[in-house]
């Protein structure tokens, strides 16, 4: 990530490291407040819905400490990882594709959102040809619509491109019963 | 005997045309994914949980099983072939198994993995059907506080004993228990840590974690990698079928990793990387070729971790099905399939669920069957699903992912919880943070804190309850010198070797 540096000695402060130990430390603080907001009844005060809450704080606290303690000794990141730069462009299509999803999958319909969704994905991982891409996940997102989720008995609510297979689909079966 | 009257009681439940099917469907699906990088077991099982809603529970697990044990089995191909461990247990088959490919023994590097993968499979499962009775008759004395100090145990060997730094394994589990927490304390109704918001009141779905830190996780992962280079597939080359020597020198080390991987598997610790390791040790210690070892790739080295990663595998089914304790992510899940169905996994359940239990123990074994021959003659086929391309290969988990997730209430709360689990879990991998014990942190933790609340309930809030039953004190010991003893026992080795000397990142 940001240390590039292969010949820097380890003994340095490692500030991804040092950011994920203080990330930590914020969980255990989001912990003891929401433990906080737990209101006990005196009748369960030795073991109550708060004592679980506040053992996993305190290791949490203890744990966070450990972690920045190692990343002013230098870190702890595998050199493997560090040496490999990490491909924002391909990850920032990916963050895209999941993105998309999230908006789209209300107004448009869970196909649609997510061939638009495999589209960007494929980009990201370096596919260039969208097109192709766009009638594979559209094939992938019918099965796992019709296929999957039917099979599960999963709801996974329909929009338009579903609604228009369904009318077909509706109006082929009651064609052939006559 | 009683086991056998009720192992074939199992093999008539098992035996029913429908269960064959699942075992079958399981099975293929299993090694599919197995064979398939970035797809693992625990995720195909966590997004095929809402299956527990459709059909009966031996069904369910008859299909969870299969997928269980054919994913071993298809990750060796992957670990042989590609050079791309699917799964941690599977580092060492690629060790050997690969080098052994590119000489040009990859047929036989996969037939000494398929069929020891059935006799340490089958054997495993056979350990099962007589050791789960044993545990269950041990089981039965257990109370609260002795189950809270096993659990204890399990969460320090799961996260802090293996892998490579406690502190890490030791907060993912942390991790997993704030997610286990959210939502309703069953005890007293009172919600916990959910932010004020309506939709955490039920808790966060295992699903969604599953998916998050394994799918969405895996992804940007993968995504932020592709300057590291790729891994080519070896063309499988060679007869699949072994020469008398490479039988020779097979056999032994098969029944070696069973013997190693099971009683490893069936501790409350789990783990499949720890047998697999000292398989591969011992068979490069005891093997007459040593010069392969690491050049052209020895046949001992694939046989004997194989045998004992499966044989563990059916080990971990044993604290799983006798004492609801689940030793890995995947196992954890099937927990919460059993609950799921209301039904709890302890002591009681081979004598109320006996259909259940007796059914999977014999579909298991049915099982092994199916994946050998999918395994050995169809080969072709797994070699032909690892051409599948990255793009197309991870948008379509991902796409699988949508469906698992916003199926479970078509929240996209759901959705953006998933998105931040995924970005966690991109971090974890990059920063070298196990993620099963995320799984088993947020399964098994109400669980603890069940028994401990219980236990303190019955004494009365005296916690004097953990370290005065004999039983208890042992546990909580155990668990305290797997926390301590290895870090004091790396400072004296330290000390002895070098001086005092500071050592980076033992974190």
């Amino acid at each position: 990530m940001s240390i590039s540096d292969p010949q820097a000695p380890r003994s340095r402060l490692a500030v991804p490291e040092l950011l994920i130990g203080i990330g930590l430390l914020a969980c255990a603080a989001a912990v003891a407040w929401q433990t906080l907001a737990i209101p006990v009844s005196p009748l369960y005060s030795k073991v109550g819905p708060t004592v679980f809450p506040y053992i996993t704080m305190t290791g949490m606290v203890i744990l966070s400490l450990l972690l920045i303690v190692a990343a002013l000794r230098g870190g702890w990141q595998p050199e493997e990882e560090k040496e490999t730069s990490t491909d924002w462009k391909a990850m920032g299509f990916v963050v895209a594709g999941l993105v998309a999803n999230l908006l789209l999958i209300r107004p448009l319909g869970f196909t649609a959102a997510s061939v638009i969704m495999f589209v960007l994905i494929c980009h990201g991982f370096g596919s260039r040809h969208p097109l192709r891409d766009a009638l594979l996940g559209l094939i992938l997102a019918l099965a796992a619509y019709f296929g999957f989720a039917r099979a599960l008995g999963v709801n996974i609510g329909a929009g338009f491109i579903e609604n228009e297979l369904n009318t077909v689909i509706n109006a082929i079966i009651s064609t052939l019963r006559g | 005997m009683e086991t056998l009257n009720q192992l074939a009681h199992g093999f008539s439940v098992a035996f029913t045309p429908v269960n064959l099917m699942w075992c079958l469907v399981g099975t293929t699906l299993g090694t599919a994914i197995g064979v398939l990088p970035g797809l693992g077991p625990a995720l195909t099982i966590a997004l095929l949980l809402p299956i527990t809603y459709q059909v009966a529970p031996e069904a369910s697990f008859i299909l969870f099983a299969g997928i269980y044990y054919g994913a071993m089995y298809g990750g060796s191909t992957t670990s042989i072939l590609l050079n791309t461990p699917g799964e941690s247990a599977t580092i060492v088959t690629a060790l050997e198994g690969n080098r052994m490919a590119r000489s040009g023994r990859g047929g036989a590097a996969l037939a000494t993995s398929a069929i020891g993968s059935f006799v340490a499979g089958t054997l495993g499962t056979l350990g099962v059907a007589f050791l789960a009775p044993v545990v269950v008759k041990f089981a039965l004395a257990f109370g609260p506080a002795e189950y809270f100090s096993l659990m204890v145990l399990a969460f320090i060997t799961v996260s802090a004993v293996l892998g490579s730094s406690s502190v890490r394994g030791l907060t993912s589990l942390f991790i997993g228990f704030v997610i286990g927490m959210i939502g309703v304390d069953l005890q007293t109704g009172q919600p916990r840590f959910t932010f004020g918001m309506n939709e955490l009141l039920d808790g966060v779905d295992v699903i969604i974690v599953a998916v998050g830190l394994f799918a969405v996780g895996e992804t940007l992962y993968m995504a932020s990698r592709r300057y590291a280079g790729k891994d080519e597939i070896v063309p499988l080359k060679g007869s699949l079928y072994m020469t008398a020597a490479e039988w020779g020198r097979s056999w032994k080390a098969w029944l070696r990793g069973a013997a190693i991987g099971f009683p490893i598997g069936a501790m409350p610790a789990g783990g499949a990387e720890i047998p697999t390791f000292l398989s591969y040790a011992i068979e490069k210690k005891l093997s007459k070729h040593k010069e392969e070892f690491g050049t052209v790739g020895a046949i001992e080295g694939v046989a004997g971790p194989e045998a004992a990663n499966n044989a563990s595998a059916a080990g971990v089914l044993v604290p799983m099905l006798t004492l609801g304790l689940p030793t890995s992510a995947t196992a954890a899940i099937m927990l919460s399939a059993f609950q799921s169905y209301g039904i709890n996994p302890g002591p009681l359940l081979l004598t109320t669920q006996a259909n259940l239990v007796w059914g999977l123990i014999a579909s298991l074994f049915i099982a092994n069957v199916i994946l050998v021959i999918l395994n050995l003659p169809l080969i072709g086929l797994w070699v032909r699903l690892l051409k599948i391309p990255a793009p197309q290969l991870y948008a379509g988990i991902l796409v699988f992912a949508t469906v698992g997730t916003y199926g479970i209430s078509q929240s996209p709360t759901d959705l953006v919880i998933l998105y931040l689990l995924g970005a966690a879990g991109f971090l974890m991998r990059r920063f070298d943070f196990p993620t099963a014990p995320v799984i088993i942190g947020m399964i098994l933790g109400p669980l603890a804190e069940t028994q401990f609340r219980r236990a303190m309930t019955i004494s009365n809030g005296d916690w004097s309850v953990f370290y005065k039953h004999p039983l208890s004190l042992t546990l909580l010991t155990l668990a305290f010198i797997g926390l301590v003893g290895p870090h004091i026992w790396a400072y004296i080795e330290h000390r002895r070797r070098r001086g005092p000397e500071h050592v980076p990142g033992d974190a």
